[in-house]
């Protein structure tokens, strides 16, 4: 159909443009009709809208406990930690680590006992247990991984530590996420 | 579906896939190479555009189904989510919404085609029926359809079609109560209705395959209505009726993208963007402009029983059409005594749909009956004794001539025919 064979020449005919321009035409419009039914899996307006950032009041956390929130559907870990947490947090040669990382570059400065990560295991996305495991950090009950009291993984799976989300102090007591 | 495929693949895959699965060769001996009449006019065209439209409808609803919440309590208001809040929400309903209605144009140019051509006869009963089937399919996945938005309208055509079913005797009320799951209709026949809204395009789907392969049996019927007597009188399908078909499917996709985005709630109701209230009933209450000629004559009969079967009567009847039309020419452009009672009937349907938009009292009920009497005189009396006194024109000899300038065709509907592409040279 691209070709006519009225002529041998390899000169294109009106035939040969119609055909190329009616296809181009064709698959612009095709991509444009196909975008609008990619673009409605995206979260829609009034997930966007839910998604803004949430404040969190720490003073009720006690020393020692964690607390769970959600931000954006996923877990938070609000980790009040003892002395002794962040001594053995802090202490941790980081060179040993899977995903090396300072436990002072996963806390706001002078707000060591403060540990905020998200919840969710980095291997499959399980919620690890707290105060369990050999560092008496996570331990994830789904496949073994183990997290320190920095939330870093130190044994199991899972590839890297437990990400801190954005989130600031507002006050001496009170942290806002997002 | 055509029977032996002259297909050959060309790549070692093809050859070694073809002959584990001929699925290529099928493709390829139905919609490549299936030889179709020549002297096809763009009435022909609508097979196409439906199988184009259910296939929208589908994707469209699968899409919207990914955002609606089918529960009496949150179902209108997730509507309006996906109208305000979801990516091109507000398109892919409007889309959806105005496909039901260009699937039902589409259908009634296929319906009216095949009445006027006489593409029921013999050897295409069959076929014919399947096509009924796939209607009362279509009507009540759009009749659920319209509930999901649980809009006043959805919910009050809800009750009063549901209520249909409370007519017939003994065991209607059981009947409806068990179409409700419950004493009204509520939150389980709000789910219930989204349930079967899902499958039944599959449905239609699955009885499309048949209707296509049934015809691929028997062939096309042809503005002339003769059969097929030499090579002569076909065309291949590629290129000569997919271009055709695609060229029709374009002009009739201009006029549905201009409905969803230019007059998007021309055919609705604006009842339905008030929440479904089952307190009030809105002051007036009519179906969706293509169910309004069965509306009609369902109004026309005063007896509640007999209103129903004759409503549903009016559908069935088009089941045993084949029998009904004894004339042996096919083509209403060779029978000038049946067309003027083909128009008829063609006006009367479309002023049936008129008489069921009016409220139900004076003149209006007047008309609808002398209508609704039409509609049936049409299969009954007209059909049968038409083919009994009717003298018809003489035939052309075949399908090419028939093109070709040598037969007898003098009809206003077949002066379309002559586009064939052969008469060029």
């Amino acid at each position: 159909m691209a070709t006519t064979h009225a002529s041998a020449s390899a000169e294109p005919t009106r035939r040969d443009f119609l055909f190329i321009a009616t296809g181009a035409a064709g698959a612009v419009g095709l991509a444009a009709t196909i975008w609008p039914f990619i673009s409605q899996m995206a979260p829609d307006a009034a997930t966007i809208a839910t998604g803004a950032p949430v404040e969190f009041d720490l003073s009720p956390v006690a020393e020692g406990q964690i607390v769970k929130l959600f931000w954006r559907g996923k877990l938070i870990f609000v980790r009040h930690r003892t002395a002794a947490e962040i001594k053995a947090a802090q202490e941790t040669d980081v060179t040993s680590l899977r995903d090396p990382e300072a436990d002072s570059a996963r806390v706001k400065a002078g707000k060591d006992q403060w540990l905020v990560v998200y919840g969710n295991c980095t291997h499959l996305g399980c919620v690890p247990l707290g105060n369990e495991g050999a560092f008496h950090g996570w331990q994830c009950p789904c496949h073994g991984s183990v997290f320190d009291t920095s939330g870093r993984i130190r044994q199991g799976p899972a590839p890297i530590n437990l990400p801190v989300p954005p989130y600031a102090f507002t006050s001496d007591k009170a942290i806002r996420i997002g | 579906m055509s029977g032996h495929s002259t297909y050959e693949p060309k790549s070692a895959v093809g050859k070694w896939f073809e002959s584990r699965l001929p699925i290529m060769g099928l493709i390829h001996s139905s919609f490549v190479v299936f030889p179709n009449p020549r002297n096809l006019n763009y009435f022909w065209t609508f097979g196409g555009i439906l199988a184009f439209m259910l296939v929208a409808q589908i994707i469209t609803g699968v899409v919207l189904a990914m955002h609606y919440t089918a529960h009496a309590d949150m179902a209108f208001n997730s509507v309006e989510l996906i109208m305000r809040d979801v990516n091109y929400g507000w398109m892919l309903r409007y889309l959806h919404a105005n496909g039901a209605s260009m699937f039902f144009i589409a259908v009634y140019v296929h319906i009216f085609r095949g009445l006027y051509f006489g593409s029921y006869k013999a050897p295409r009963e069959v076929l014919w029926i399947l096509g009924v089937i796939i209607f009362l399919l279509m009507m009540a996945t759009a009749f659920m359809g319209y509930v999901l938005p649980w809009g006043q309208m959805s919910f009050w055509g809800a009750t009063v079609i549901t209520n249909l079913f409370s007519a017939i005797p003994g065991v209607g009320e059981v009947i409806v109560s068990y179409l409700w799951g419950g004493y009204s209709v509520s939150n389980p026949t709000l789910n219930r209705f989204f349930s079967l809204h899902y499958l039944m395009p599959f449905m239609i789907a699955g009885v499309v395959v048949l209707h296509i392969w049934a015809l691929h049996v028997a062939g096309s019927n042809n503005p002339s209505g003769i059969e097929k007597k030499t090579s002569k009188d076909m065309l291949p399908f590629h290129p000569y009726f997919t271009v055709k078909d695609a060229f029709a499917l374009s002009c009739f996709l201009v006029v549905y993208v201009w409905f969803a985005f230019y007059i998007p709630n021309f055919l609705g109701h604006a009842d339905n963007y008030i929440e479904a209230n089952p307190a009030v009933t809105p002051a007036h209450i009519v179906p969706e402009w293509y169910f309004l000629p069965f509306y009609a004559i369902l109004r026309a009969v005063p007896d509640k029983l007999l209103g129903v079967l004759a409503m549903f009567g009016s559908i069935a009847i088009m089941v045993v059409v084949p029998w009904l039309d004894t004339s042996k020419v096919r083509s209403g452009n060779y029978r000038p005594v049946f067309q003027i009672f083909f128009w008829l009937f063609a006006i009367n349907a479309v002023v049936l749909g008129w008489l069921g938009s009016k409220p139900p009292e004076g003149m209006y009920v007047v008309a609808s009956r002398i209508c609704t009497v039409y509609y049936f005189a049409y299969y009954i009396l007209v059909l049968p004794l038409l083919g009994l006194f009717e003298t018809p024109k003489s035939l052309p000899a075949s399908i090419a001539d028939s093109v070709l300038g040598r037969g007898g065709s003098g009809s206003a509907m077949a002066s379309g025919a002559a586009s064939s592409p052969s008469t060029k040279g």
